[in-house]
């Protein structure tokens, strides 16, 4: 574990999100900043391995946009989120900045734990379809024994 | 050889006018909407991003809007765009391992550590037109379960703990990438993943089935084949650390082929392997029969110049963008070259004597 840890799964959380979810739970107005940079489309080329272990390959690319923000009391944020949502990316980068400070404990109440329940409960739900549909397997009685 | 021209530009706006009237149709009928398209027609979607090799259902869905349902047109729509985008890096690797499954089947195990879990499958259905999906019929919520289904190890795995699967050797080197640098023979199995991963399925069911029927003998098992949601995760240079930025939906196909052993190794099996964007089986099994193939010379095997094992036949010719493009630019105007050639087969008839036949065109 590293301090890190914690901005880790907050940003990825975040990266993850739909842009609608952020501005539903955090509609509010950004508090003043500075752009270090402004929202910016691109992609990633996703690599997977040959046989799932071996030798890396390069799979395809997926769409990203990235951001990164200096709120005025100096705390940086950066975010690289999925898809091509400039404004999702900024509310993420924002959130990123705002989470390294004292507002940390009221915006991970209102929006990181939604966020990461909403992602459980989702998880859940398809991991109990997917169970649903596990084959239970019966040996046929064969001959007269 | 094409030669440009010049002309027609009413012609052409005219054309597109008509093709956008055409695109929305009977106007008696509700448009349909990207959202539609991306969560109704999602095998589609997935179909487009995994041959234009770039994740992104929102943009394949407009794509397919777009191309009035073509495929390859909406591919080549998304590959175009593609090439706009700048390329921030590189993710990791993606550990399917990992994956949130919805499905998880083996044909050479039946009692494989995790299950068979069949998810949202076309197979056992009956294949008869359902009418109630015309009439529109309410559609019940899927049954779930009482306990989620674990992540499971992969099958072969339990095989390689035996020694009986062929190890996958590491990488060495920079990972080739065929969009940055022209493919090239003899083109390694990293190379060769990416093309067959943005190959034109029905390409590669094709030449996987000859291999089944004997063009390139490789007789496969699906070991596993597996579809759901894996984590991308990549290196944020600003911060130093990893994040899973990403979630993206993978089918992955596993064959098990058997190798008869060489000089230097015993018998084993050796892996077929496929690795596809969306859910799209066809083609995961399709890859990994064709990687298979291509792997031919590497195991020593007797190649019978099948051309499921020719890579330079199978690479050249498995992506659907450039095999149209140069397809169809055979369909543009080419006056020049065929005025000559008409030209040479008036000079040869007249030459052969066969003048009396009347030159219409003159």
């Amino acid at each position: 574990m590293t301090e890190s840890d914690p901005r880790r799964a907050w940003m990825g959380l975040l990266a993850r999100a739909k842009g609608v979810q952020l501005d539903r739970l955090w509609p509010d107005a950004p508090p003043p900043f500075d752009w270090l940079r402004r929202p910016d489309q691109g992609s990633m080329m996703v690599q997977g391995r040959a046989g799932a272990v071996g030798a890396a390959f390069n799979l395809g690319e997926v769409t990203v946009t990235r951001a990164s923000v200096r709120l005025a009391c100096g705390s940086v944020g950066h975010a690289l989120v999925q898809g091509l949502d400039a404004r999702k990316a900024e509310r993420a980068a924002l959130l990123d900045a705002l989470l390294q400070t004292q507002a940390h404990d009221d915006l991970a109440a209102r929006v990181l734990k939604p966020l990461r329940m909403a992602e459980a409960e989702a998880r859940e739900a398809r991991a109990k379809r997917a169970a649903a549909t596990k084959v239970d397997f019966f040996t046929m009685a064969r001959g007269d024994a | 050889m094409y030669v440009a021209v010049k002309g027609g530009a009413r012609a052409i706006a005219n054309a597109h006018a008509w093709l956008d009237a055409a695109r929305r149709g009977d106007r008696d009928v509700p448009e349909l909407g990207t959202d539609q398209i991306r969560e109704q027609l999602a095998l589609a979607v997935d179909r487009v991003m995994a041959e234009g090799s770039l994740y992104d259902p929102d943009l394949a869905a407009l794509a397919l809007k777009q191309a009035r349902g073509d495929t390859i047109e909406a591919v080549f729509l998304i590959r175009a765009y593609r090439t706009t985008l700048p390329r921030f890096g590189v993710t990791l690797p993606v550990q399917t391992d990992k994956m949130d499954l919805s499905r998880r089947i083996s044909a050479t195990y039946k009692d494989a550590p995790g299950g068979q879990v069949l998810g949202p499958t076309f197979d056992y259905t009956h294949r008869l037109l359902d009418f109630g999906l015309a009439a529109g019929r309410e559609v019940p919520p899927a049954r779930q379960a009482d306990t989620a289904l674990d992540p499971a190890p992969h099958i072969l795995s339990h095989l390689g703990g035996e020694g009986l699967m062929q190890a996958e050797p590491e990488g060495a080197g920079a990972v080739p990438d065929l969009t940055r640098d022209p493919l090239e023979f003899p083109a390694e199995r990293a190379l060769r993943l990416q093309a067959l991963a943005r190959g034109d399925e029905g390409f590669l069911l094709s030449l996987a089935y000859s291999t089944q029927r004997g063009y390139g003998r490789n007789h496969a098992f699906v070991g596993e084949l597996r579809i759901g949601t894996v984590r991308v995760s990549a290196q944020l240079p600003e911060l130093g650390f990893d994040i899973e930025f990403a979630e993206i939906v993978l089918t992955e196909c596993e064959s098990v082929n058997q190798f008869q052993g060489s000089k230097t190794e015993p018998a084993q099996f050796t892996r077929g392997y496929g690795l596809v964007f969306g859910q799209s089986e066809r083609k995961a099994i399709s890859m990994a029969l064709v990687d298979r193939a291509l792997r031919a010379e590497e195991m020593g095997e007797d190649v019978s110049g099948a051309p499921a094992q020719d890579a330079e036949f199978v690479l050249s010719h498995c992506d659907n963008i450039q095999s149209s493009g140069f397809l169809e630019h055979i369909k543009l105007p080419h006056y020049v070259d065929f005025q000559a050639e008409l030209e040479l087969v008036r000079k040869m008839r007249r030459a052969a004597g066969a003048d009396a036949v009347p030159d219409a065109a003159e």
